[in-house]
């Protein structure tokens, strides 16, 4: 391994975390301040962020988060394998939304290829997608609700999260790591009596945010954690990078699904909730209207996919892999299974950037082909990572207590923003 | 399937057939080359005029900076080349400027002037390609550790094993 730097002392002690962190502080520490330090193994930081607070008594001056203790390097892993092998990895960098990363990723490399995916693949994609965006939601507030002190929701929005996490399961044997998208479509039919559960969850979903709503809206602890505290601009936002979620409640009405449709979201109609609040309640309140409008999209694709016929893949044999039936039967597609398992598939050089709305926000692919069947380089641009540099906008000048509300409210992955 | 024949390539070309684009007419002084390619407009410019050529796309509407990632084409030079990926809320369509960097002076302006959220982005080429950004209100690692040797998104520093 390359020679490390060697650190000045073993075990460090307080005068060394103190010295850390004023490093890491944005200003200079005053005479009545003082530098804390939070994370990365705090649970509110929801994985492994450090943020690095100066404090004037409880108001916070200056902040600064500290990332990189989940870096893996994905994006280097990716150049050395074959298109079709990065699809695991995707899942891996927001591990909440699997099926997103799929098909942001799924989608670069078919824009490359040029491939034209069948409209029934479509539907399923985005099904799988909404009810995607409806578990990390619920993710997102039950772990929400807990950093403010409203246990009990975890538990309802896990119970809910189970039965998603079985429809994950019935489709693609993941709970989490689904990889159940294919560049050229999907990996397998869905199984039988999947439509039912589906249909089930749906039915029974717009009741459970009612009563997610009925524990939470009123609720004056709730209402006041949340009015006015993290106030964000709809200029600062857009300054800042912000997207998704965040970025509508501070009153900018923009999402790719309806502005720049991807996967055949034009299809659908949904509201794009917005609301001008712009603070941590103003946050909530889009994520579960949502969550509704989910529901409906979802609703919409089960009704164009039920009774409809027609296959999950392109029509590509050197790119999809052939089924089982016309690999032990035709000689052709063995010859085809075996080339795309051993040497891929060549895709033609060019670059593109395919960004898809993901639950958090704007989810980027940049993938550049060399005309080889390894990708020559593929960049993830993520909302969290963007998201995180507003934090300290959002954060100064209110109690510390608040850092903790407005970091549940911005719905941060750390497997997204280290990669 | 992609037809390569469908792009448009050079500066010519691009700025013939997309004459009203925004981001053309706004590039036009700006632009060395462009392409029209896979329905993705991409102009290149020279390294010093990124800063206004950020400007000049901001004033023609594309409000909203995405992303700065680099791709090391080593050993060939220019080594570097950086693509910005700017969008537009209003016109609902996205631009991918490109500078392109030689390895023995890897360094570019920083936007971070016209884009306050350039600041992660440019920390991580930094950080992984080893390109300087003068202008940045602060350059430091952000994925590595800080006393982390090398850049790990350069081609001629490997996967895994010894460096």
């Amino acid at each position: 391994m390359a020679p490390l730097a060697a650190p000045d002392r073993i075990t460090p002690g307080v005068e060394d975390v103190i010295e850390d962190a004023k490093r890491h502080g944005n200003a200079g520490t005053g005479e009545h301040s003082m530098v804390l330090n939070m994370g990365p193994q705090h649970p509110s930081t929801h994985g492994v962020l450090r943020v690095v607070l100066e404090l004037d008594g409880e108001i916070v001056i200056a902040l600064a988060p500290d990332i990189g203790y989940l870096h893996t390097g994905i994006e280097k892993t990716c150049e050395a394998k074959f298109y079709q092998q990065v699809v695991p990895l995707t899942d891996r960098i927001d591990y909440l939304s699997p099926m997103t990363n799929n098909l942001a990723y799924c989608l670069a490399v078919e824009k490359l290829l040029g491939l034209e995916i069948p409209e029934r693949a479509q539907l399923l994609r985005v099904l799988l997608n909404e009810i995607t965006r409806i578990q990390s939601h619920l993710v997102w507030l039950g772990t929400h609700a807990m950093d403010i002190g409203a246990l009990t929701m975890f538990l309802y929005c896990w119970r809910e999260r189970e039965a998603i996490l079985r429809i994950f399961e019935a489709v693609s044997g993941q709970r989490m790591m689904t990889s159940y998208f294919r560049i050229g479509g999907l990996a397998l039919e869905p199984p039988m009596g999947f439509f039912e559960t589906v249909q089930e969850f749906l039915d029974a979903m717009p009741a459970h945010i009612d009563e997610y709503e009925g524990l939470l809206t009123g609720n004056p602890i709730w209402m006041g954690r949340l009015k006015g505290v993290g106030y964000l601009s709809a200029a600062d936002a857009i300054a800042l990078g912000v997207t998704g979620p965040p970025l509508r409640a501070s009153g900018v009405d923009w999402d790719l699904r309806r502005d720049m449709p991807y996967s055949g979201y034009e299809k659908f109609k949904f509201d794009v909730p917005v609301s001008t609040g712009g603070d941590v309640w103003a946050r909530y309140e889009v994520r579960m209207l949502e969550m509704r409008e989910s529901v409906k999209i979802c609703k919409q694709a089960m009704a164009m996919l039920v009774g409809k016929t027609g296959p999950i893949v392109a029509d590509a044999p050197k790119i999809v892999l052939p089924n089982r039936e016309q690999m032990k039967t035709q000689m052709e597609a063995l010859i085809h299974h075996f080339k795309i398992v051993t040497e891929g598939f060549a895709v033609p050089a060019g670059e593109v950037y395919q960004a898809v709305e993901s639950p958090r926000g704007e989810m980027g692919y940049y993938v550049v082909s060399d005309g080889t069947a390894k990708p020559y380089r593929v960049h993830m641009r993520n909302p969290s990572f963007a998201t995180l540099q507003a934090l300290e906008t959002m954060c100064k000048g209110r109690l510390l207590a608040d850092v903790v509300a407005v970091i549940g409210s911005i719905d941060i992955v750390l497997g997204e923003i280290d990669r | 399937m992609y037809d390569p024949a469908s792009a448009l390539l050079g500066k010519a070309a691009v700025f013939e057939t997309m004459a009203e684009n925004p981001a053309v007419v706004a590039l036009a002084e700006l632009a060395t080359d462009a392409k029209f390619d896979r329905n993705e407009l991409t102009i290149t410019v020279a390294r010093e005029n990124i800063v206004a050529a950020c400007e000049a796309v901001k004033a023609a509407g594309y409000n909203f900076f995405e992303d700065v990632t680099a791709v090391d084409w080593f050993p060939q030079e220019p080594r570097f080349q950086l693509s910005y990926h700017i969008v537009s809320h209003g016109l609902k369509e996205r631009v991918r400027l490109r500078v392109l960097l030689d390895s023995r002076d890897a360094s570019v302006p920083s936007i971070t002037s016209a884009w306050p959220s350039a600041n992660f982005y440019e920390r991580e080429v930094f950080d992984l390609f080893g390109i300087d950004f003068p202008g940045h209100p602060r350059l430091t690692r952000i994925m590595m550790p800080e006393n982390w040797q090398g850049h790990p998104l350069r081609k001629d520093y490997p996967v895994e094993g010894y460096r």
